[in-house]
Formats: structure tokens, C-alpha cells, sequence
């Protein structure tokens, strides 16, 4: 059948067709639907994994019990999870397994800009990369046949437009994977120097075969007994017809992903086009014949010179490579015409300041409270990764460092070994619940083993919130909703060895600041969890919006304070600055209300916003 | 047919995600290449957000750039003026008049500018300007603004039928609220 679907649900059915059983991923933007979207096929099991390492892992032990198996992950997942993957490489699989990738030029969601080919290269293994949900599909098919049949782990690589463009795709049945029980073969498994050495040979091997795969021919997969061909690397050359003059010079672009769909936005069949679906390992005699038709070769590739290095490795001449395109943001038609030497269209200049639309942080978000009361008692706050990222951004402006998972205890931890006593009195790393069960426990860990006087605030939303609400360790559920397992935060740090182990609402303003001023001046380690339920989940009510009796508002802008998008000044009539209230935002979390001095907000429930457990 | 560009753009959690899939289920009905693109994660939460529809004989980038959409649906005054360079010259915009004031607007740092509709259509772009959270309202839910831009904007689309709107709206909108957005199309159609 075909129909409209998203690069990361293509994955996703691709995962289903092929039979597999198993699929450990941790969510992160842009990768997550992935996961989301395979866990609705009950024939496959699913889960959140804590973290990318685990659920790689975890993937890893159900391909050797001899079920397909998928772990996906975004970029800086993959950096997490290089552990198993760089050894995996070396010991190879049983039943296929597959990895997904998705990296993120452009940074939509992303603390960095990092081009996942490089971990392809470096664990050596194969990488194949869709440009459409049609090749997301068909490619992840492919993937688990390329697994099996060269005995290793295969990346399928994403990139934000690839997994969050809808395009057409022609959907099949589910067919039976090939049987593989698991067998005990210790010199494949067991990776101890005198083993790996043995399978280091292996690896290199395995590349020269799939560099040959990869050169041309017919790479294909079976399904139900029927030989299916994928054409991964694929030349397409020009059409004269379309080519201006006869004289025109030849161009030839090498190309991929979502680069290869700007190309032919722009140049259509006017130019030949040498589209890589393998980004690892590259074809040397593919490049080097195509490059050999063509006059003048360019190579269009988002982010670090891969390909165009490779080739010029091999000895082929790029005239236009990151000497005229960018290696840093995503690219777009115009981009590539304007490198390439054609005028893109401009569009109408409207000459007006349009203000900046930064995310901010929901109405009614629990986060706010607790980042006015550090900016307020003006502390050094070492962040994390997830929505109360925003905490940096003003008004709060709360939040002094961000960097990867987890590091905002591990940070803390550095900084206050180093620092005079005075910094323990103002310094917290605050972190969320999903982020500390993926990397913070372990920073923990080295607070309470290397006593550091840490203050640590773990944000209890319960829910993984920034990748759009998945469960996690501490939510009590599973990723269908179903009860699952519960880790119970404060027994758990105290068993870490942290005695001063306190819950606050942050909601309640007052009780925040309490909860910080005197976990700051204690002499010894202590822990904040701060519980509220992000918002926007369901099992939320919100209270009645409230408004701001423009009589008794003094117009003191205290209420700004807090940087709800609910809230904003205005001047009546009389010419009267007064608070204003957008009841199609408010959700009546009541923080405003403990900001101002005078009473003017109205229409306040007395229990606020609830939820039910 | 050349792709032809169609740009929803708003702020985060205003629901432009089924504007979009609307389109793309109505577009690949009428026998079109589709591609939209969505921006999910961090801009969602309240920042701009922009989705491309493409349609054509064979679309090949998911995106749209500057100076190719021929219709930009705003569900956001402000959002409309931000993406004025990417109209064509005979572009139109079709928007809902509502404004939200972005964070360096509530923090002071910058005002919200006034008049826009005027200064667009002073520097020659086409534009309906409607108060879409009014007749929203009217259909039965402020959440129906979405619809209301789908009805104004189905005005221009001739060569596709008014049933077409409708099967696609069947088929996307969930059943306890068709009525509702139907209601939300037609007074947004009326408007023309």
C-alpha cells in the first residue's frame, strides 16, 4: 500500500517487515518516533532503555540469542553507546542486528553538531544512508541482510530531514527472519586480548568484502523466499536533453542523504549524479570511474568533508567540495545552487525588526519555580540536558553550563573539589529525572564516594519530557503505558550514601527556597528532589486561567520575573501599566500569585493544578 | 506541474502538525508527490516552528526556501511577517490575526511591532488576515484554528473539490470533533 510516512516510522516499518523481535533504544531528538512507532507493532517487543549504552547492550544479547534486534538512538547517543559498539564490531552478531542514528545538522534539538560517519569509520562498520522514508524503509530491510551476511552490526543514519519529512513509501507483510538459535562460541564472544586478536584480522577483512558489496552489482534482501533488490550506490546520469548547451561543461556531483534531494531540487537530470546510500565503507571504484566520466566533480555532503576527503585520498580531483559549502549548518536548494553557481530566488524584504521566538518554558511548567528561586539566591547553577535547559535563557537566565548527559553532577563534583568552601554555600547542579537515571546516578556515585559538599537538585517531572513524554526508570510505567518497574529516587540516593535526601513542590515558592538555602549551607552533600508532573501530561487538570484585577495591579513588573509566556504588560486606556493574563495560556499554576506584592491576580482554585498518580 | 510550496508556520503547541497532515493526506489523494517536513523537540516548546508541504509531479527536497512558497498559512501574526523572504512574488499569506508575544517582547527587550498586516501588504504581498481564535470560537473550540486556515486557504486550490476537503478531514480529524472542524472549515472558507 502506499502512503505518507515519516522517515522515522519508515524505520520503523522497515524493522517490522524484517521480522524483528527486539528494540532497546533511549529517545532523543530527532530519533525517538523510531521507537514509538515500532512499539505499536505487537509483534515486536519494546522498550526505553535508561540510556543508549544499555539498550545497545541489550539489543546486542537478544541478536545472540538468535532474534533480529534494533537500537536507535540520536547523535551524542552514539557516543554513549561507542562502548559495546566499537567491541561489537570485533565479535560481530548471530541473528542481524541494526543500529539507527540520527544526526541532527543544523542543531534543531542538539547540544552539538556532530557527523555520525565518523563513528562508522572508526568502529568499522557499514553505515547505510536513506535519503527518503522510501530508502528509510527499504534500506533497514537491507540492513539486517547485511548484518547477517558479513556477521556484523550495521548503522542506518538519519539526519533531521530524513526522519522528519513524511514522504510516499510502499508498505509489505511482515516476513519470518532466518532461524539462528544461539550457539556458545567463545573465541567469537568472549573479547580478552588473546580473542580479539584473532578477530581484529576478521574486522578488516569484513571491510574489503563489503567495500567490493558496496562497488555495484545487486545488493538486495529476501523476503518470504523472494529476492528483493535495493540499488544502495547509484549513478544517474545526465540527461542530454536537459542539458543547456552541448558544450556545456559535465558536471558530476557525488552526493547523499538529504544533500542527494537539494541536488536534484536544484540541477534535476542536467547534471550526473553518483548518490551514495553506503556511507561506510565508500566505493574507491565507483568514485574513481565516476569521477573519470565527468569534467568538473563536486561533492555535496552536510557536515565534515567524508566522501570529499576519501576521494581526494583516493587521488580524484574535487573542484567544489567544503571550498564552497559549508561544514557547519544544514544545507537547503538555495544553498546548494548558490555553491554550485546558480542564482537561487529571493524572496520580498519586509524591512521591519521581527523579534526573535526562542522556546521557552510551558505556562505552568514546574521548572520555573524552582530555576527563580537559584537565579534569585543567585546561584551557580551546572545544568543538564532536557526542556529546564531553557533555564538559561532570560528572564531566569539560571542555568551557567550545559554539556552532555549527566555532566551536571559529574561537573559539580570537579568544580567544588577545586573551589573554596564558599562556592559548596552557592553551587547546585540541577538535573531531570529521565537525564539522571541515563548518566547522572553514576556522578552521584563520585559525590558520595569523593565527598564533595554537592548540592544536587533532580527535577521529578515524571516523564522524559524535551523528546515529546516517554516513560522512564522513575515514571512507573512502560513504553505502551502498561505498570512497569519504579525506582524510588530518594531511596535510592540515600543508598548511594547521601543522608539529606528532601522532596519540595515547586509550585510552592517559598518551600523551594527554604529546601535550597539550607541545603546549600549544610556540610555535607545533600539532594532537592523537586516532584511535579510536567504539564502537559494527561493525567494533569489544569486550574481556571486566572486574571489580574487591573485596579489593584500596581504594574510593578514583579510577575515578569518568572518568564511566563502567560504573563505580559500592557497599558489601559488611561495610559496604566498593568499585568495581563492570556487565559489561553494560563493553566493556574498560582507561581505568579506568590510573586506579587499587592494580590491583584484573581479567580484561584485553592488546590491549583492537579494530577492523579 | 512544477512542486508547488505551501508553509505552516506558528508558535510551538498552537497544533500545526494537523493542518500539515491534512494536507499531505488530501494532497497524495489527488495523485501528488508529497513531502512534508516537521520540526519536532526543543522549538516546539513555544519557539517558532514551520512545517513545509511540497506537492508536484516528483518533490525532491523536504524543505522550502527563500522565495518558493506559494501560500504561507500563519497561525501567529508575527510568525507570518518572519517569513515574508520566503514567499514567491506572487506568494500569499493566510493568516490568523492572533498575536503572541514572544519572550524578548515579555521580558522588554524588544517590542511587538505593530500594524503588520498593513506593512506587508505596503511592500506588495498578498494577504487574508483573519481573526481565526473568533470564528474558532464560533465553530465550537479555539482549538479548531487550524481548520478555519485549512477552509481559507481550500478557496484557492480550484482544481480541488470541496469533497476531497472533506474526505480528508473524515479521515484525519478524530470522529467526537468532525462536526466541530467542519463547522471551523466552512467559516473559514466563507471568509473569502
Amino acid at each position: 500500500m502506499k502512503e505518507l510516512m515519516l522517515g522515522n516510522a519508515a524505520v520503523a516499518r522497515g524493522l517490522y517487515e524484517a521480522g524483528c523481535a527486539f528494540v532497546s533504544s533511549y529517545p532523543g531528538t530527532p530519533s525517538t518516533e523510531i521507537t514509538e512507532e515500532a512499539a505499536k507493532f505487537d509483534d515486536i517487543y519494546c522498550e526505553w532503555a535508561p540510556n543508549e549504552k544499555v539498550a545497545m547492550e541489550a539489543a546486542f544479547g537478544a541478536c545472540l540469542a538468535g532474534k533480529r534486534a534494533f537500537c536507535g538512538m540520536k547523535h551524542v547517543g552514539l557516543n554513549v553507546a561507542a562502548d559495546p559498539l566499537f567491541t561489537m564490531s570485533y565479535t560481530g552478531v548471530n541473528a542481524g542486528l541494526v543500529i539507527c542514528v540520527a544526526d541532527d545538522a543544523g542543531m534543531h534539538s542538539s547540544q552539538n553538531e556532530q557527523d555520525s560517519r565518523h563513528h562508522a569509520i572508526a568502529a568499522k562498520v557499514p553505515m547505510l544512508e536513506p535519503s527518503d522514508s522510501a530508502e528509510a524503509l527499504a534500506f533497514t530491510k537491507l540492513a539486517f541482510e547485511i548484518s547477517e551476511k558479513f556477521d556484523t552490526p550495521v548503522i542506518i543514519k538519519m539526519c533531521t530531514r530524513v526522519s522528519h519529512s513524511q514522504s510516499v513509501v510502499e508498505t509489505g507483510e511482515r516476513y519470518p527472519a532466518p532461524e539462528r538459535p544461539y550457539e556458545k562460541n567463545i573465541p567469537k564472544y568472549v573479547m580478552m586480548p588473546g580473542m580479539a586478536k584473532k578477530r581484529h584480522p576478521f574486522v578488516e577483512n569484513r571491510t574489503k568484502s563489503l567495500r567490493t558489496y558496496f562497488e555495484g552489482g545487486i545488493q538486495s534482501y529476501t523476503a518470504n523466499g523472494q529476492q528483493v533488490n535495493v540499488p544502495v550506490n547509484r549513478i544517474e546520469m545526465r540527461e542530454e536533453a536537459e542539458v543547456i548547451s552541448p558544450f556545456a561543461k559535465h558536471i558530476g556531483v557525488i552526493t547523499s542523504s538529504t544533500s542527494y534531494q537539494y541536488v536534484k531540487e536544484v540541477f534535476g537530470n542536467s547534471v550526473s549524479v553518483l548518490k551514495l546510500g553506503a556511507a561506510n565503507p565508500l566505493p574507491d571504484e565507483l568514485l574513481t570511474s565516476f569521477a573519470e566520466e565527468v569534467d568538473k566533480l563536486y561533492v555535496v555532503e552536510e557536515l565534515d568533508p567524508v566522501i570529499e576527503d576519501h576521494c581526494k585520498s583516493l587521488g580524484i580531483k574535487v573542484e567544489g567540495g567544503k571550498n564552497v559549502l559549508s561544514v557547519c549548518d544544514e544545507f537547503s536548494q538555495n544553498k546548494v545552487a548558490y555553491a554550485m553557481g546558480e542564482k537561487p530566488p529571493k524572496g520580498k524584504e519586509l524591512g521591519e525588526e521581527v523579534p526573535v521566538r526562542p522556546p521557552v518554558m510551558c505556562a505552568g511548567c514546574p521548572h520555573r519555580g524552582v530555576f527563580y528561586t537559584l537565579n534569585k539566591n543567585k546561584c551557580t547553577v551546572l545544568g543538564d540536558i532536557g526542556c529546564y535547559t531553557l533555564g538559561a535563557v532570560a528572564p531566569l537566565a539560571a542555568m551557567e553550563m550545559t554539556l552532555c548527559m549527566g555532566a551536571s553532577i559529574g561537573a559539580t563534583h570537579g568544580f567544588l573539589k577545586v573551589s573554596d568552601g564558599d562556592a559548596a554555600k552557592h553551587t547546585v547542579a540541577v538535573i531531570g529525572d529521565s537525564t539522571f537515571m541515563h548518566s547522572g546516578m553514576t556522578g552521584l556515585a563520585n559525590i558520595a564516594y569523593n565527598q564533595s559538599n554537592a548540592t544536587v537538585i533532580i527535577l521529578d517531572n515524571s516523564i522524559t519530557g524535551m523528546t515529546g513524554h516517554q516513560q522512564n526508570p522513575t515514571t512507573g510505567y512502560n513504553i505502551k503505558g502498561d505498570p512497569a518497574g519504579k525506582i524510588d529516587l530518594e531511596a535510592l540516593c540515600k543508598a548511594m550514601g547521601i543522608q539529606r535526601v528532601r522532596v519540595v513542590d515547586p509550585y510552592d515558592l517559598k518551600a523551594t527556597e527554604e529546601a535550597l538555602k539550607e541545603e546549600l549551607a549544610a556540610e555535607e552533600p545533600s539532594v532537592i528532589i523537586s516532584r511535579r508532573p510536567c504539564v502537559l501530561l494527561k493525567n494533569v487538570k489544569f486550574a481556571p486561567p486566572l486574571h489580574v484585577n487591573c485596579d489593584t495591579c500596581i504594574g510593578c513588573t514583579n510577575c515578569m520575573k518568572i518568564g511566563c509566556p502567560a504573563i505580559s504588560m500592557v497599558t489601559d486606556e488611561n495610559g496604566k501599566k498593568h499585568a495581563r493574563v492570556d487565559e489561553t495560556l494560563c493553566v493556574g499554576c498560582k507561581v505568579c500569585v506568590q510573586m506579587c506584592p499587592v494580590g491583584a491576580f484573581e479567580g484561584m482554585t485553592e488546590e491549583g493544578i492537579t494530577y492523579e498518580n | 506541474m512544477k512542486t508547488k510550496n505551501i508553509m505552516i508556520v506558528g508558535v510551538g503547541g498552537q497544533g500545526s502538525l494537523l493542518a500539515s497532515k491534512l494536507l499531505g493526506h488530501l494532497l497524495i489523494g489527488q495523485g501528488y508527490d508529497v513531502k512534508v517536513s516537521e520540526v519536532h523537540g526543543m522549538s516546539q516548546r513555544g519557539g517558532s516552528v514551520v512545517t513545509y508541504v511540497r506537492y508536484g509531479e516528483k518533490v525532491y527536497s523536504p524543505v522550502i526556501d527563500e522565495g518558493e512558497a506559494d501560500f504561507i498559512v500563519s497561525f501567529e501574526l508575527l510568525e507570518a511577517s518572519r517569513y515574508v523572504s520566503f514567499l514567491k512574488p506572487d506568494g500569499r499569506i493566510v493568516t490568523n490575526i492572533q498575536q503572541i508575544d514572544p519572550m524578548p517582547v515579555i521580558t522588554g527587550a524588544a517590542s511587538y511591532p505593530a500594524d503588520l498586516v498593513e506593512k506587508m501588504r505596503a511592500k506588495g504581498v498578498q494577504i487574508d488576515a483573519m481573526d481565526c481564535l473568533k470564528l474558532a470560537e464560533e465553530a465550537g473550540s479555539t482549538k479548531a484554528v487550524n481548520l478555519v486556515l485549512m477552509g481559507r486557504l481550500s478557496h484557492y486550490f480550484e482544481d480541488i473539490p470541496e469533497s476531497a476537503w472533506q474526505e480528508a478531514m473524515e479521515a484525519i480529524v478524530p470522529q467526537k470533533f468532525l462536526e466541530l472542524n467542519r463547522k471551523a472549515f466552512a467559516l473559514g472558507k466563507a471568509q473569502a
